[in-house]
């Protein structure tokens, strides 16, 4: 019987550093989606903080930290990354297989993502806690801010090299701007 | 002709640059146009059309004249603004538009006809013969009129682009700028203060000013520090703003390394969109110059420009020099020249009854310059005054009409800019870009202390705006004196007198389109080509109206002015294109099985951003066909294996699910029992299917749906649609999954067998019959397996989470081979199912119905489904329309071809006997023929009938029978197997 070898999205990718600015893979022990179903959200979000001792994130908020976090990516939608999770009353999907999650992280960091992404990225607008659908060059993403200088990043796990590639090249001239 | 203690130069070092390979040197702080006066070079350039010899006009962006290729080879850029192009170390320049020097210009004889070239010369001269135009005029008229020249290589030099965020845009750093920048930041706004040139300041610069206790340029350094040390400011120095859009959203274009002799991993330019909550524009004025006989001649300038290479660059641009103007900036010239040691010829202002305090050089009032001489360079100018005329021997004349306010950024939304009377001069208009304020000399305040305080106003308006409260606002004095002006544009006379340096359009070229009846501006712009310049007409366009309004008889204000569009200034396509080149184009999406594929030597090919296999040579240099009859045999006979993971899938989930489906697709999906799969079709809106696939239901309350591979993100879009707008009472949640899974499909008499080898608990045909589907355990991993067919043959889909994709795709290749099996690609997919008569989107490419590919039964009599009362209109359910067929070649040649059309034997193959045509063929080693799907009008009444195909564009003609679609198997005993 074969053993099948588990590879990470980013395997072979990372981490890579230039300037004051560093990307690495982030390996959630797993992503799920809930999507709550309406009828009974109430019942389906107590269910989740149950679960998670999390609350049903606001739109384009995130809440939680290191151990699990639940992203919002939508109204009355979420990512829970970190731990696998099934509750009545809302569609939850394993996405666990689906997402490169990366972080970029350092003094710099904030300036590489200005070369891709077109939200708001300042403090005030954007800060520990925020969430935002958006773009990553050409590639749609979801971002989080998860410290002062620290971003996750969710791509799709086919595009990882181009958004590897991408945000490397947006760290070198960054790291060369000094 | 550099000056001593003078300039903002650091003299304690040089700067080594050429100039058409001759060897100069210069200073940090230089511009390539200051270093050249410097060096005493006057001619820089060669005009557009007539090769007239040009030197530097001005000193800023707005450079006419001197444009210059910098750099080698494929980093070469044409048309560079000597006044932008900082001095570094080993700068190389050539001059353009000239051959084959500079100096000798062979191409000006075009100047010696100049007469002949008139405005509309092309237009009446080149209208006949018709065909003559593009292959022999407009060839040799390109060639002989131009700028400067790409390398024709690819620029493989690094650009960026990026986003900024602020609360204030301040665009311009002079007096008025700067206070606006002070204020809001003081008040804690979150400013970006946008310069175009390489330091702060604007006029102050240039200009010889106090302000308060400070000189002007102590004062700028002060303020300079002061913002430099707020963390909401952010100075960008070498940005120009180069348009403004909706929603305070500007272009700009920052020149990040152009200045560098080695930018390393920086990029040369960064293009930037700014998003501003408010914005400030300070973007001052320009001088405009006026038009007399001769006034292009080298030597000749923009006075603002000759004040500002004395005071910022320490250079006096002549030895001898006359002024020229109509306002007192022009006395001014003279002054500070004078006080700097510069001998001054003549001072003549067209003004009457004008005097000069402390000037000790001639006045000429109420004068004009009638003439100038000087080939390469101005020699002697002619004058009229109120005391006769003469001539003055001079090597530089400064010259001054007035200013334009810079209202550019004011008209990119279609506003239109206001004629101020006692200005002379177009202004803002109010309100003409939501959000912005323009301020100083760019709305026609001229002195410093009015720019101080109308910059420190809106400063303070615009924080207040954004709820900040600003403490008081300390004014420093400046300079009040008032600008005394006459307007005066043009000089009358005989000789060819310019307006539009950069496109060499010429008083009498406006004169005659005003004469044959191009009377309104925008005809004019274009039958001159006045302003079609790189320059945009910056220092004319206002010029070349008063000549117009005069010819025609109307004012100013009726004649109106040409639209003002971005960008500002030229911006290189390769900054607004950063990243974007090659494969920057579009992201790349990788399958897990991509490095296994790739290592075979498969070539890939895309689909939608997808990479997928061609075809898997057995040995290299296996033709593709060979290749591809190989695979299609090894599916037929044993067992293949294909990555099928690029197809969209899509999580369906919730109570409603069922009914959800059933309003998406034609067919029923609520009556599927869980561990099944359906094939669906789906319908635009319009009643033309829109998409095909495969849905499985994994229980009750949830199903997988697949969707073609580039039609997966329409699909998505399509059921959120739905679902958002259309049933937003139906409790479903739908959430692509296409990720998530690796899936393989393994196709082929065998694949059964094969598949035992891998799943930990084995299938047989009872447990597993053609259309199941369920949960399955692969090496110990929790999967998915279908049973559905592409091909055929008895085959499944197996799917595991994707961080497995790639061992198992190497282990079933390995298991297939031991099989007599292996890999295959999408030449022998797509032959796999044309044998069987299955669709792609090369059948279903928008313009079909489910009528035309013969599956209007599966439209549900019992429902309701989006498309379907659309598909039931008389037009769409014709018989008379093209509907599916197969088509097999029957005559001499056997070949059929994609995209031929299909007549009546004996008709003409002419677009009137059109029958139909062809959409997918390929060759069918199973049946040894060619095989074709296509659309013939009545086609499944027309089966065994022969039809001609015309390839009108490779040239190929067939004879081919009308077949059912279904070639092989009809039956489908072998799917069921």
């Amino acid at each position: 019987m074969v053993d099948l070898v588990a590879k990470s999205p980013c395997d072979g990718l990372l981490p890579v550093s230039h300037g004051a600015a560093m990307l690495d893979e982030v390996l959630p022990e797993a992503i799920t989606s809930v999507a709550l179903l309406g009828g009974s959200d109430a019942d389906a979000t107590k269910a989740l903080a149950d679960a998670l001792g999390l609350g049903f994130p606001a739109t384009n908020r995130f809440e939680g930290s290191d151990g699990v976090k639940i992203v919002s990516i939508g109204p009355g939608k979420a990512f829970v990354l970190g731990r696998p999770v099934a509750i009545d009353g809302a569609a939850c999907t394993d996405q666990s297989d689906a997402w490169a999650v990366m972080a970029l992280e350092g003094g710099d960091a904030r300036a590489v993502l200005a070369r891709l992404c077109p939200a708001d990225l300042r403090d005030g607008e954007f800060d520990v806690g925020h969430a935002a659908q958006t773009l990553l060059g050409h590639m749609t993403c979801t971002m989080i801010r998860t410290g002062a200088e620290r971003y996750e990043i969710l791509v799709f796990r086919s595009m990882a090299q181009t958004a590897v590639h991408e945000l490397e090249r947006a760290m070198r001239s960054v790291a060369a701007l000094g | 002709m550099r000056l001593e203690g003078r300039g903002l130069i650091d003299r304690t070092r040089e700067v080594a640059f050429t100039f058409d390979g001759r060897r100069y040197s210069g200073h940090p702080g230089d511009t390539l146009a200051s270093a050249l006066l410097a060096n005493d070079v006057r001619l820089v350039a060669r005009s557009f059309k007539y090769h007239r010899p040009r030197g530097v006009f001005g000193a800023g962006s707005e450079e006419p004249n001197a444009l210059v290729t910098v750099g080698r080879g494929a980093a070469q850029t044409p048309n560079t603004r000597a006044t932008v192009q900082e001095l570094f170390e080993g700068l190389e320049v050539v001059s353009q538009n000239r051959w084959p020097t500079l100096e000798r210009d062979v191409m000006s004889v075009n100047d010696l006809a100049g007469p002949f070239l008139s405005a509309g010369f092309y237009y009446k001269t080149f209208m006949w013969p018709q065909a003559f135009w593009e292959k022999l005029y407009e060839p040799i008229i390109r060639r002989a009129a131009g700028l400067g020249a790409l390398s024709g290589e690819p620029d493989t030099a690094h650009y960026d682009k990026a986003f900024a965020h602020c609360d204030l845009l301040v665009v311009g750093s002079g007096p008025a700028g700067l206070m606006a920048a002070l204020v809001a930041a003081r008040a804690g706004a979150d400013v970006i203060l946008a310069e175009e040139d390489s330091r702060l300041g604007g006029r102050l610069l240039a200009e010889d000013e106090r302000i308060g206790a400070k000189s002007g340029v102590g004062w700028v350094e002060d303020v300079r520090g002061e913002l430099g040390n707020f963390p909401n400011v952010r100075i960008m120095t070498r940005t120009t703003v180069t348009g403004a859009y909706d929603q305070g959203t500007y272009g700009a274009l920052e020149r990040v390394a152009l200045h560098l002799a080695d930018p390393g991993d920086a990029p040369l330019e960064t293009f930037w969109r700014i998003v501003a909550k408010r914005c400030v524009l300070a973007a001052g004025a320009l001088e405009r110059p006026i038009a007399f006989a001769d006034n292009d001649r080298p030597g000749i300038m923009s006075a603002a420009a000759v004040r500002a290479y004395l005071h910022r660059w320490g250079v006096a641009p002549g030895k001898l020099v006359t002024v020229f103007g109509n306002n007192d900036d022009a006395h001014r010239t003279a002054r500070d020249l004078a006080a700097a040691g510069v001998k001054i010829a003549g001072l003549i202002d067209s003004r009457r009854d004008v005097s000069v305090a402390d000037g000790d050089f001639p006045v000429f009032s109420g004068g004009e310059v009638t003439g100038t001489a000087g080939r390469r360079g101005l020699r002697e100018i002619k004058i009229r005054h109120s005391g006769g005329e003469r001539s003055i021997w001079t090597d530089c004349l400064a010259v001054s009409g007035g200013w334009n306010p810079t209202v550019h950024l004011t008209c990119h939304m279609n506003g239109r800019p206001v004629w101020d009377d006692g200005l002379a001069a177009f202004i803002p208009a109010e309100g003409a870009v939501p959000g912005m304020t323009p301020v100083g000399a760019a709305r026609g305040v001229f002195s410093t202390a009015g720019c101080l305080e109308d910059g420190a106003r809106a400063g303070q308006a615009a924080a207040e705006a954004l709820g900040l409260a600003v403490s008081a606002v300390d004014i420093p004095g400046g300079d009040d004196t008032p600008f005394a002006f006459e307007p005066k544009w043009r000089v009358p006379g005989r000789r060819r007198a310019w307006l539009d340096f950069q496109n060499d359009v010429t008083v009498k070229d406006v004169e005659l389109a005003a004469k044959e009846n191009f009377r309104s501006v925008e005809h004019m712009k274009r039958y001159t080509t006045q302003g079609m310049a790189p320059d945009q007409g910056k220092n004319s366009n206002i010029g070349a109206l008063a000549v117009l309004a005069d010819a025609t008889g109307r004012a100013i204000p009726e004649t109106g002015t040409t639209t003002y569009r971005p960008p500002f200034v030229p911006v290189s396509l390769s900054a607004m294109g950063a990243g974007a080149r090659g494969k920057g184009f579009a992201p790349e999406r990788f399958t897990t099985s991509h490095s296994a594929t790739v290592a075979r030597g498969a070539p890939m090919i895309e689909a939608g951003l997808w990479y997928r296999p061609s075809y898997f040579p057995a040995i290299e240099g296996e033709f593709w066909r060979e290749a591809c009859d190989r695979e299609v045999a090894m599916v037929r006979n044993h067992v293949g294996i294909c990555d099928v993971s690029t197809l969209g899938k899509v999580d369906i989930q919730g109570p409603d699910a069922g009914a959800f489906l059933d309003f998406v697709y034609t067919n029923m999906f609520s009556t599927l029992k869980v561990g099944r799969v359906r094939y669906g079709l789906m319908l635009r809106e319009d009643g033309h299917v829109m998409d095909d696939g495969t849905t499985a239901r994994l229980g009750d309350a949830h199903f997988v749906m697949t969707t073609t591979t580039a039609a997966a993100g329409q699909v998505m879009q399509h059921l959120e649609f739905v679902h958002q707008c259309l049933r937003p009472d139906l409790r479903v949640r739908i959430m692509s999954v296409t990720e998530q899974w690796a899936q393989f499909a393994v196709a082929g008499p065998k694949a059964r067998d094969l598949l035992n080898d891998v799943l930990d608990t084995p299938i047989d045909g009872e447990s597993w019959p053609f259309m199941a589907c369920g949960a399955v355990t692969v090496a110990g991993v929790p999967g998915r397996l279908f049973r559905i067919s592409f091909s055929g043959e008895h085959a499944y889909e197996v799917a595991v989470p994707a961080r497995y994709g790639d061992t198992l795709f190497r282990h079933l290749l390995s298991l297939a081979e031991s099989m007599g099996g292996g890999p295959y690609g999408m030449e022998a997919l797509n032959v796999l199912r044309i044998e069987k008569g299955f669709i792609t989107h090369s059948e279903i490419h928008g313009r079909v119905t489910a009528f035309d590919i013969g599956m209007e039964r599966m439209i549900s009599a019992k429902k309701d489904c989006i498309g379907k009362s659309a598909a039931a209109r008389p037009g769409l359910v014709d018989p008379d329309r093209e509907r599916l067929v197969g088509l097999k070649p029957v005559g001499s040649v056997r070949q059929i071809t994609a995209g031929a059309h299909l007549f009546n034997k004996d008709d003409p193959a002419t677009r009137a006997h059109d029958q139909g045509y062809i959409t997918s063929v390929g060759w069918s080693p199973t049946l040894e023929s060619y095989l074709g799907l296509g659309f013939l009008r009545r086609g499944p009444e027309r089966v065994g009938e022969v039809v001609r195909m015309v390839d009108h564009l490779r040239d190929v003609e067939t004879l081919c029978e009308v077949c059912d679609p279904v070639f092989f198997d009809p039956e489908g005993g072998r799917v069921r197997g």
